[in-house]
């Protein structure tokens, strides 16, 4: 639809007029690349000394898998990066239209609130992949230099699109709650810090709820993806989830009518 | 044009519009005038979608604002009291992006659109500057570009020269004149000669009511109350004005104190409606044997019509 285009195509050129768009990116490029480097290094190492030690020893030497080690790693980094930083991202969707009052032109021109709220939402998600996209080098650097599955990896980066599709539902949801760009990205960080406590709660052994806390987990629902495994259960639950908060933004944004 | 009907619009417990009713006609200007708070802006937002209301009906170019808002909106140019600029874009963009939302999509007809209005508000000095770094004027014109981008047979201003500076004042005007007869225009304003410098027809609104409504040379007329003259002389008795005061039909004389004890002398006379009593205030005036300088009739201003009507309902 050409009016959903004219958002977002506005929204998404706007993050990079402002600094916003280069210091998220940065920021998370930065600190994925310091988790990269870290756990490839210290693969190196770890496989480098057993494969040493066994050739010492006369044993077979271990088999050790990239995949396993580093790419899943990787993959839960940008996972979990990627949500403490998403509000930044959201946060100004709604809010910043609501302070300027170019809201007020939005709703007065012939467009929907479907469309309106769809543009917006891609604009963010749009920011989204392009700051993901960058990973690809690492991936790329660990064909050079090993023998990895491409198919977890792809897998993986289906994982990160529905993960960060329902996050962002998230974010744009709150963002349209508020005209105070700050209130909207701190109830959002944290909503994300809430979610991904959650998470934690459901890889702990250590209480009755991590059962329950897997089944509601944004995160958890990550991890098929992560091995390899498209799980219908875990599409379902992501596109569910984002469709929730997009049905809630709707309702949002459709009630500032009735003031 | 417009039709609403009934109008009303509660925020909680605060009437903010009571049952208002009027027509906008094709072609015509017509003056939403008041004092802030009376209700304007409401109204505003109501006919172009932005707000619900309680009560009433609202029909635009013939469709049901409630039912249809789309139709509404895109027949709809709509200026707020604050432009809705977004800063960071530049005016050329912005009037761009405003194109496409209100639906022009063809290329040209865009292209031609965004030509015509850049010329027409006088922005080709600035369309590839920020908005951010514009002054208030240009804002204010930015945003009337983007009311009139996609043509709308129907033009809705709120406040169009607030806080622009009396050149730019008049230049507003002269374009919303301009562009009447095309389009059908409603405008908001607390400021009363642009109520009656620009409209056809004014509607006063206080505290959510309409007041008063009818073309400006009407409303002056039936509001006026008693005629009034001023009455310029020099020479005669120093109670000329008790002496006139005593005629019939006379309601009021009041004397402007001017030089001291000097020449000449003004009186402010009021009397009723109907009869002219100027011949009769002549005649005395002769023969006490004043003289008399001049003698004026005083319509009232909308200023005056403007405070009597809305400090009678205050």
């Amino acid at each position: 639809m050409r009016n959903v285009f004219t958002i977002f195509w506005r929204e998404y050129k706007s993050y990079f007029v402002s600094p916003v768009a280069y210091v998220v990116i940065g920021v998370f490029v930065f600190l994925v690349a310091n988790r990269f480097v870290y756990k490839f290094n210290d693969f190196v190492e770890v496989t480098f000394k057993a494969t040493a030690e066994a050739v010492r020893m006369q044993d077979t030497i271990p088999k050790f898998s990239i995949n396993d080690e580093v790419i899943r790693y990787l993959f839960q980094q940008i996972r979990t990066i990627s949500l403490f930083l998403l509000p930044m991202i959201t946060m100004r969707l709604f809010a910043e239209e609501r302070k300027t009052g170019t809201l007020e032109l939005l709703l007065t021109s012939p467009l929907t609130i479907l469309q309106l709220m769809l543009g917006k939402f891609l604009a963010g998600f749009g920011l989204f992949l392009t700051m993901v996209l960058p990973t690809g080098f690492f991936n790329y650097y660990m064909f050079k230099y090993g023998n990895p599955d491409l198919g977890p990896i792809l897998t993986s980066y289906a994982g990160i699109i529905f993960y960060g599709a329902a996050v962002i539902s998230v974010g744009i949801l709150i963002s349209s709650l508020t005209e105070n760009q700050i209130i909207a990205g701190a109830l959002t960080f944290g909503a994300f810090l809430f979610l991904w406590i959650v998470g934690r709660i459901s890889e702990s052994t250590y209480t009755v709820w991590s059962k329950v806390a897997s089944y509601v987990s944004v995160t958890t629902h990550f991890n098929n993806f992560a091995m390899g495994i498209i799980d219908s259960r875990d599409i379902i639950f992501y596109l569910s989830f984002t469709f929730i908060g997009l049905f809630l933004t709707y309702q949002s944004i459709a009630s500032l009518r009735w003031r | 044009m417009i039709q609403v009907d009934n109008l009303t619009k509660r925020y909680g417990g605060f009437l903010a519009v009571d049952k208002i009713s009027f027509n906008l006609r094709k072609g015509e200007i017509l003056g939403f005038l008041g004092p802030n708070g009376a209700g304007k802006t409401t109204t505003m937002r109501i006919i172009t979608g932005y707000l619900s209301a309680t009560e009433g009906r609202i029909k635009v170019a013939g469709h049901d604002v409630f039912t249809h808002p789309i139709e509404v909106k895109k027949n709809i140019g709509y200026l707020p009291e604050a432009p809705p600029l977004y800063r960071e874009m530049r005016v050329h963009d912005y009037l761009e992006f405003c194109a496409l939302i209100k639906g022009l999509a063809r290329g040209r007809t865009r292209r031609k659109r965004l030509k015509y209005v850049i010329e027409c508000c006088a922005l080709e000095e600035v369309k590839n500057l920020h908005i951010h770094k514009l002054s208030k004027g240009y804002r204010q014109r930015v945003g009337l570009a983007q009311a009139l981008i996609h043509n709308p047979p129907i033009l809705i201003l709120d406040e169009p020269s607030a806080g622009l500076d009396p050149h730019q004042i008049v230049e507003v005007r002269q374009l919303i004149r301009q562009l009447s007869g095309e389009h059908s225009i409603l405008l908001s304003t607390h400021i009363l000669p642009e109520a009656s410098l620009t409209c056809d027809r004014v509607l006063i609104i206080n505290r959510g009511k309409i007041l008063a409504e009818d073309s400006t040379e009407k409303l002056t007329g039936k509001l006026k109350g008693n005629e009034k003259v001023s009455l310029l002389f020099s020479g005669g008795p120093d109670d000329m004005g008790k002496r006139i005061r005593q005629l019939p039909g006379i309601i009021k004389v009041s004397e402007q104190k001017g030089e001291s004890r000097g020449e000449p002398r003004l009186l402010n006379i009021e009397y009723e409606l109907g009869k002219d009593r100027r011949g009769e205030i002549v005649r005395l005036l002769v023969e006490s044997g004043a003289s008399l300088l001049e003698l004026k009739p005083q319509s009232m201003t909308l200023e005056e019509i403007f405070i009597r009507i809305t400090s009678k309902d205050g």
